[in-house]
C-alpha cells in the first residue's frame, strides 16, 4: 500500500513538473485528485485491507494527499505566475496610436463670456434679470430720457417693426426700466444680460445682432467713486490685475454724469498700435451715474436715491480678449471656430 | 470736426503738443479720434517758398517750361515744369520748391505712393528740383496746376514753418453741439488747461446808412424760429476769399467758393453759427409793399422749391421757409434757394444769423436727405445769442475781403428769448454723487473756468448762472457732471460700494438655463447662436411642399438689411438646419443646440410673446473616425437618447405620443407631451426637408422643445433617497408581443407590478424572426430585484416574478418566451 502510494506520489512530482498550461494542470489533476483519479483507486484499496493496517495506510494516504495537493498549489501558482509574466512580455499596446476620439460639446464663446462676466457681478452682490428683445419705442428711448427726433438716437440705427411703436432693442438700457419698476423703492443690484439688434451693415467689425450685459445699481449711497471701483473690478477680473483702466467723460442721456471706460491695450500694453489706433487705450464699455429723470421713470426719488448703470458687449470682450479678428465669426457658427474655445 | 491748431491758438494760448492736447480733450469728454500732421515730411533744408524769377519754353518740348525760382540760396534754381499755371514771361509768383532729396507723393500715380526726388534730364535738360502741386505734398488731390502761394510769402523759408499745420480730428457726442466750432472747443480747451479765453482782433468798418425802411423781417411760426437777426451789406466785390482762409476751410473739410460764400462758412466754422446770404436785390417786398421782406413760416402744404443744388424739393407743412414777397427763397437752416443764391453778379448782400428750434430742423433734413453744415449744427442746438457776434465778425471779413459796407444796425427779431437759466446748487450733491469732498469755493472755481456764474447762498448752496452757450445744462446733475469732467474722472476717488446689501434676486429659470446648457455640453453638443432675424424663404424649407408661411404670422422689419433677414423667428428650426449643413460640408459630423428666444405676434398685448426654445440638431458619423473603425451615423435614438438625459437631470417626465409635424419623417417623430400639452416636437427630418436644407446625411435628428414649460416643471432641491446595501438579484424576461404595443409602456407596466423591490429595468434587445410570427416581436428586459432593507429570498422574488408576468400578460397580453 505505502508503496503504492509512494510510487503514485513519485510519478505526480514528476508529471507535476512537466506541467506549463492550466489546461495540463486540470488534467494532472483529475489523473492524481481527480473522483475517478489515481489517489481515490487506491483509497478504495483500504477497504480492502485488514483492520488493523488500515489507520495507519489511512494515514499515509493523507500524507500523499496532502503532498499532491501541495504540489498542484505550487505548480498552479507557477504556471500563473509564469502567465502573467508572459503576458507583461508581449502584451505591449502600440501607446503612440492615437486614442478612441469623445465626442464633447461646447458652449457658444458669446454664452462662455456672460457666464464669465455674470460671475464677476454675482461676487459683488449682482442678480440676474432678463427684459424683453422686442420693445416699445417708450421703453427703449422715452423711459431713458431721449424723446423722438432726438439728436441723440442717432446713436442707436435701430430696427422697426411694422407694429408702429415696436423695435429690436438696439442696447439693453431698457432693462434698467424693467429692473427699477420691479424692485422700487428698495435697493438693488441686477445684470441684465442679452441680444440687441442694430441697423448696422455686417462687416468685420460691425454685427446686426450682438449682445449686452446692462448692470445696474441703486441706493441710498452709490456714487460714481462706487461705480469706478466697480469697472474696475471687473476690468481687472476679465483683463487681468496689472491692466490699468481710465474713465474719459462721455454722453448718454440717461446717465449724468457718464463715462466711457478704456482698458490699456494689452497688443502693446499702452505704446500704441493698429489695433488700439494708436491711442494705447481700447474702449470697453459705457457707464455713468443714472439720470434724475430716470431714476423718477423707475419709480425712485433722485433728491434720496442714487444710482450707476453700465453696458457692455460680451462679444467685444471676447474679441479682445483672443484676438478675433472678425466679429462675423460669432453667428457664423462654424464649429472650426466654436471648437478653439471649446 | 476737423480743428486745425493755428486756429484754435487765435482763442487760446497752447503750451502743450499736439499729443498732450489731444489727451486732454480725450478725458475732458471731447474724443480726439486722430491727429494729422500736415507737411511732417517736409524737409526744412529741401522743401520751401520760393518765386519765379522767369519763365521761358523748353527748347525740346512744347508742353514743357523752364522756370526759374529763387529761394534763398545764392544762386536761383532753374526747373522743368509742366504745370498748366505757369507760362512762358510769367514772374513773381511764389511756388513751393523741392530740391533732389525730398521726400514727396507721387503726382502721377492713383492714390498716395511716396517718392524721393531725383536728379535728371527732362527732355535734354538738367532738372535738380521740382514746383509742386498741392497733391505732391500731400495737401489735396489736386494736380493741375502747381500751388501758388500768396505774395508775402517769404521766400527761401522751409515750407514746414510757412505752411505745416496740425489738424484735430475731434469726435464730439450729441451733448457737445457747443463745441461745433473753433470757439466751443477753445473754451474748452482754455478751462481744461487753465488758460483765459481770448478774441482775434478785427476791424469794425464804417457804417452806411441805418438798415431800417431797408429790410423787413416777420416770424410768422416763433415756436420753430427762435431769432432772426439780419444785416444788409453794399457794395461787396465777389472774388475769390484769401488764401489763409480757403486753407483752412479745406482743412476743415469745406471747399472754397467765393468770398461771400467762404467767409459765412469761415464765420460757422469759427463760432458755431451757421450764416446764409441772399443777394439783396432777388429778395422781395410783400405784395403791396416796396420793402424786401423776408417772413419766416411753415411751408404751406404742396408747395416746392429749387435748392442750391438744383434740386426741385417737395415740402410739407411741418418744414419752415425762409420766403420773400415771391415765395421761399430757402429752407430755414438746412439749404438756400437757386434763385436768391449769391453769383459774381451779386453787389448787395442780405446776411441771415437766425436760431432755428433743433428738433424741428432735424427731422427737415431727415425728410429732405439734406445733411449740411448748417443743419448739422441747428439740428444739434445752437446758441441763440450768438445771431449778432457771427455777423459782425462777418461783416469785418466782407469789410477787409470783399470792400463791403455794412448798414447801420441789424434787424433783429427774438421771439424766442427764454430767461437767463440759474441753478441753485447744493455743493453736497457732489459728494453724495461722485463720493468727492469738494469746498462750495473750489466747485465754484471750477465752473467759472466754463463761464458759468457763481454766488455762495448760505446753507452751502452755489446760485449758479448758466451761461447762454449751455443748451446742454438745466439741472444740478448737469453742473455735477461738469464738476466731474473738469476734476478730472482720474481723480475721482475709486471704492467699493458702501450701502444696504440689497435682498438676493432668486433667477431660478436662468440657473436652470444655465444648468441646461451643462448638460448639453455634457451629452456631447455644441451650442450655436443663430440670426434672431430670418426670412419666409428660409422657413418655408421646413415644408415638404416648401409652401410659404402666413406673413402675418410673423414680426416684421420695416427697415431690414436684407431680405434674407426681414422678419422675427418663430422657430429655431430653419436656422439650426442651415447651421447644421454648414457645418457638415466639411466634417463627417455635428450635434448643435441652440437656446433662443422666437417671437409670436399677439393682439392682445402691445409687446409680442418672446418664450425661449431648445433646439438639438444632429446628423452624422456618431464618433469621429479613427483607426479603432468607424461609428454608425446617429438617428432618431441619438436625440431620445438626449431627451431622457433632459428629463432625468432636471425631474421631468414627458410623454411621447407619434407626431404629424410636416417637418419630420412620419414614422420617425413625436410630439413631447408635458401635463397633457404638446411641448415640443423631435425626430428625423422629412427627407425632401433634408434636400430642401442641403444636407447630405442619412438621418438627421432635429428637436424643439418649449423651455419655458420644460423648466417649469423641473423638479425643485433633490432630495437624497438612502442606497440600499442589500445583495441584488437579477434575472431576464424575454416577452412576446404584438408589434404594435409600446415597449415604454410594457416596461411602466413592469415597474408598476415590481413595485419598491424592483431596484431596475433595462430592455436589453428586441427582436423579431419567424419563429415569433409576423407582427409579433420579443422584448427582452433584465430585471434588478432587491429590498431596501433585507435579503430577498427566492420565493420572493418568484412571487415578484409571477406578479409581474401577469400584469403584463393582461396589459399587453404579452408572453414569457420559452
Amino acid at each position: 500500500m505505502l508503496a503504492q502510494l509512494q510510487e503514485l506520489l513519485d510519478q505526480g512530482r514528476a508529471s507535476a513538473a512537466a506541467l506549463t498550461t492550466a489546461a495540463q494542470l486540470d488534467e494532472w489533476y483529475s489523473t492524481y485528485l481527480g473522483k475517478k483519479g489515481a489517489l481515490t483507486t487506491v483509497l478504495r484499496g483500504i477497504g480492502s485491507l485488514p483492520a488493523e493496517d488500515r489507520p495507519q495506510a489511512g494515514k499515509d494516504a493523507n500524507t500523499v494527499k496532502v503532498a499532491l495537493e501541495e504540489l498542484y498549489r505550487a505548480r498552479s501558482e507557477a504556471i500563473e505566475r509564469e502567465a502573467l509574466q508572459a503576458e507583461l512580455a508581449s502584451g505591449a499596446l502600440d501607446v503612440f496610436l492615437p486614442g478612441r476620439p469623445a465626442s464633447l460639446g461646447m458652449m457658444h464663446l458669446s454664452s462662455q463670456t456672460l457666464r464669465e462676466i455674470t460671475a464677476v457681478f454675482s461676487r459683488m452682490g449682482f442678480g440676474v434679470l432678463r427684459s424683453p428683445e422686442v420693445e416699445d419705442d417708450n421703453t427703449n428711448f422715452q423711459l431713458l430720457n431721449i424723446p423722438p427726433h432726438h439728436p441723440a438716437r442717432d446713436m442707436w440705427s435701430t430696427f422697426y417693426t411694422d407694429q408702429p411703436g415696436l423695435l429690436l432693442r438696439p442696447h439693453t438700457s431698457p432693462g434698467q426700466i424693467y429692473a427699477m419698476k420691479k424692485f422700487a423703492p428698495e435697493p438693488f443690484r441686477v445684470i441684465l444680460p442679452g441680444k440687441c439688434y442694430r441697423y448696422e451693415q455686417v462687416t468685420s467689425r460691425s454685427e446686426m445682432m450682438f449682445h449686452q450685459v446692462e448692470a445696474i445699481a441703486v441706493g441710498e449711497n452709490i456714487t460714481m467713486g462706487d461705480l469706478k471701483g466697480v469697472l474696475t473690478y471687473f476690468a481687472r477680473a476679465m483683463f487681468g490685475s496689472e491692466r490699468k483702466v481710465r474713465l474719459r467723460p462721455s454722453y448718454f442721456p440717461f446717465t449724468e454724469p457718464s463715462a466711457e471706460v478704456d482698458i490699456e491695450c494689452y497688443l502693446c500694453e499702452g505704446k500704441g498700435c493698429p489695433m488700439c489706433k494708436h491711442s494705447g487705450w481700447l474702449e470697453i464699455l459705457g457707464s455713468g451715474m443714472i439720470h434724475p429723470q430716470v431714476l423718477r421713470n423707475g419709480g425712485y426719488d433722485p433728491e434720496r436715491y442714487s444710482g450707476f448703470a453700465l453696458g457692455m458687449g460680451p462679444e467685444r470682450i471676447a474679441i479682445l480678449r483672443h484676438n478675433i479678428t472678425d466679429i462675423r465669426y460669432f453667428f457664423g457658427n462654424d464649429l472650426r471656430f466654436l471648437e478653439q474655445f471649446a | 470736426m476737423l480743428v486745425p491748431i493755428s486756429w484754435l491758438k487765435e482763442y487760446v494760448d497752447i503750451d502743450l503738443t499736439p499729443e498732450a492736447l489731444a489727451e486732454t480733450l480725450t478725458l475732458g469728454g471731447l474724443e480726439v479720434e486722430g491727429i494729422t500732421h500736415i507737411g511732417e515730411g517736409w524737409a526744412r533744408d529741401k522743401v520751401m517758398v520760393g518765386q519765379v524769377l522767369g519763365v521761358r519754353q523748353h527748347p525740346q518740348a512744347d508742353r514743357l517750361v523752364l522756370a526759374n525760382v529763387e529761394y534763398g540760396a545764392d544762386e536761383p534754381l532753374e526747373v522743368v515744369t509742366g504745370a498748366p499755371n505757369l507760362h512762358v514771361g510769367d514772374r513773381g509768383q511764389k511756388v513751393v520748391l523741392a530740391l533732389v532729396g525730398a521726400r514727396l507723393i507721387d503726382g502721377h500715380a492713383e492714390g498716395t505712393h511716396y517718392t524721393v526726388l531725383k536728379r535728371g534730364k527732362i527732355r535734354g535738360i538738367e532738372s535738380a528740383g521740382m514746383v509742386c502741386s498741392e497733391k505732391e505734398l500731400g495737401v489735396s488731390d489736386e494736380h493741375t496746376g502747381i500751388v501758388i502761394l500768396p505774395d508775402d510769402a517769404p521766400v527761401g523759408k522751409p515750407l514746414a514753418d510757412y505752411w505745416g499745420e496740425t489738424v484735430l480730428d475731434i469726435t464730439l457726442e450729441a451733448n457737445m453741439a457747443r463745441c461745433l466750432s473753433v470757439l466751443g472747443v477753445a473754451r474748452e480747451v482754455a478751462a481744461l488747461t487753465g488758460k483765459t479765453l481770448k478774441r482775434p482782433e478785427q476791424v469794425t468798418p464804417p457804417a452806411g446808412t441805418p438798415i431800417d425802411g431797408h429790410v423787413a423781417v416777420q416770424i410768422a411760426d416763433p415756436d420753430l424760429c427762435l431769432r432772426y437777426s439780419a444785416s444788409l451789406i453794399r457794395n461787396v466785390e465777389i472774388r475769390p476769399s484769401p488764401e489763409w482762409m480757403q486753407r483752412r476751410l479745406a482743412l476743415a473739410g469745406m471747399r472754397p467758393i467765393n468770398n461771400v460764400v467762404d467767409i459765412t462758412n469761415y464765420v460757422m466754422l469759427e463760432i458755431g453759427q451757421p450764416l446764409h446770404a441772399f443777394d439783396y436785390h432777388q429778395v422781395q417786398p410783400l405784395a403791396g409793399g416796396s420793402v424786401p421782406t423776408i417772413v419766416v413760416r411753415r411751408a404751406h402744404p404742396g408747395e416746392t422749391m429749387t435748392t442750391l443744388d438744383g434740386n426741385l424739393r417737395q415740402l410739407n407743412g411741418d418744414m419752415l421757409l425762409i420766403t420773400d414777397g415771391s415765395g421761399p427763397v430757402a429752407i430755414a437752416g438746412v439749404m438756400g434757394g437757386l434763385e436768391s443764391e449769391i453769383t459774381a453778379q451779386t453787389h448787395d448782400i442780405l446776411l441771415e444769423a437766425a436760431n432755428f428750434q433743433y428738433i424741428n430742423n432735424r427731422k427737415t433734413a431727415g425728410a429732405l436727405k439734406i445733411p449740411s453744415e448748417a443743419s448739422y449744427r441747428f439740428g444739434r442746438g445752437v446758441d441763440p445769442e450768438l445771431t449778432l457776434v457771427a455777423l459782425e465778425r462777418a461783416i469785418s471779413l466782407l469789410y477787409s475781403y470783399g470792400g463791403g459796407t455794412p448798414a447801420q444796425d441789424y434787424v433783429d427779431v427774438y421771439p424766442g428769448r427764454t430767461p437767463d437759466k440759474v441753478i441753485d446748487f447744493r455743493v453736497s450733491e457732489v459728494k453724495r454723487l461722485l463720493g468727492l469732498d469738494l469746498s462750495a469755493a473750489e466747485v465754484a472755481g471750477l465752473l467759472r473756468s466754463l463761464e458759468f456764474s457763481c454766488e455762495e447762498l448760505p446753507g452751502n448752496v452755489l446760485r449758479v448762472g448758466v451761461p447762454s452757450y449751455r443748451l446742454d445744462v438745466t439741472i444740478s446733475a448737469d453742473l455735477v457732471e461738469e464738476v466731474a469732467r473738469l476734476y478730472g474722472y482720474d481723480n475721482l476717488p475709486t471704492t467699493l460700494i458702501d450701502d444696504q446689501m440689497p435682498s438676493q434676486i432668486p433667477s431660478r429659470d436662468l440657473a436652470l438655463e444655465e444648468h441646461l446648457r451643462d448638460v448639453l455640453v455634457g451629452v456631447g453638443l455644441a451650442e450655436i447662436i443663430t440670426y434672431s432675424i430670418t426670412s419666409l424663404e428660409s422657413v418655408a424649407k421646413l415644408s415638404p411642399e416648401g409652401a410659404l408661411p402666413d406673413p402675418a404670422e410673423y414680426i416684421r422689419l420695416v427697415n431690414p438689411l436684407s431680405s434674407d433677414h426681414e422678419y422675427m423667428r418663430r422657430t429655431l428650426m430653419n436656422t439650426s438646419l442651415e447651421t447644421l449643413a454648414a457645418n457638415l460640408r466639411y466634417q463627417e459630423r455635428a450635434a448643435l443646440f441652440e437656446i433662443g428666444n422666437i417671437y409670436l405676434r399677439t393682439e392682445a398685448q402691445r409687446l409680442p410673446d418672446q418664450p425661449r426654445r431648445l433646439s438639438v440638431a444632429l446628423a452624422g458619423a456618431r464618433a469621429e473616425r479613427s483607426w479603432l473603425g468607424q461609428s454608425d451615423a446617429m438617428d432618431f435614438y441619438d436625440l431620445k437618447g438626449v431627451l431622457e438625459v433632459l428629463n432625468q437631470r432636471f425631474g421631468v417626465s414627458t410623454e411621447l405620443v407619434r407626431s404629424t409635424h410636416p417637418s419630420f419623417h412620419p414614422g420617425k417623430a413625436v410630439d413631447i407631451v408635458l401635463d397633457g400639452a404638446v411641448i415640443g416636437v423631435m425626430g428625423e427630418v422629412h427627407p425632401t426637408v433634408v434636400s430642401a436644407f442641403e444636407i447630405e446625411a442619412p438621418h438627421v435628428g432635429l428637436l424643439e422643445l418649449d423651455l419655458e414649460a420644460f423648466l417649469g416643471a423641473a423638479g425643485s432641491l433633490i432630495k437624497f433617497k438612502p442606497i440600499s446595501r442589500m445583495p441584488r438579484m437579477s434575472e431576464d424576461l424575454a416577452l412576446v408581443v404584438a408589434e404594435d404595443v409600446r415597449s415604454d409602456e410594457v416596461e411602466r407596466t413592469i415597474r408598476e407590478a415590481g413595485g419598491a423591490l424592483l431596484a431596475d429595468v433595462v430592455l436589453f434587445d428586441v427582436y423579431r424572426n419567424a419563429q415569433l410570427g409576423a407582427g409579433r416581436k420579443s422584448l427582452a428586459y433584465n430585471l434588478t430585484y432587491q429590498a431596501p432593507d433585507r435579503t430577498l429570498t427566492t420565493e420572493q422574488s418568484a412571487k415578484l416574478r409571477e406578479r409581474i408576468l401577469r400584469q403584463v400578460a393582461q396589459r399587453h397580453q404579452a408572453e414569457l418566451r420559452a
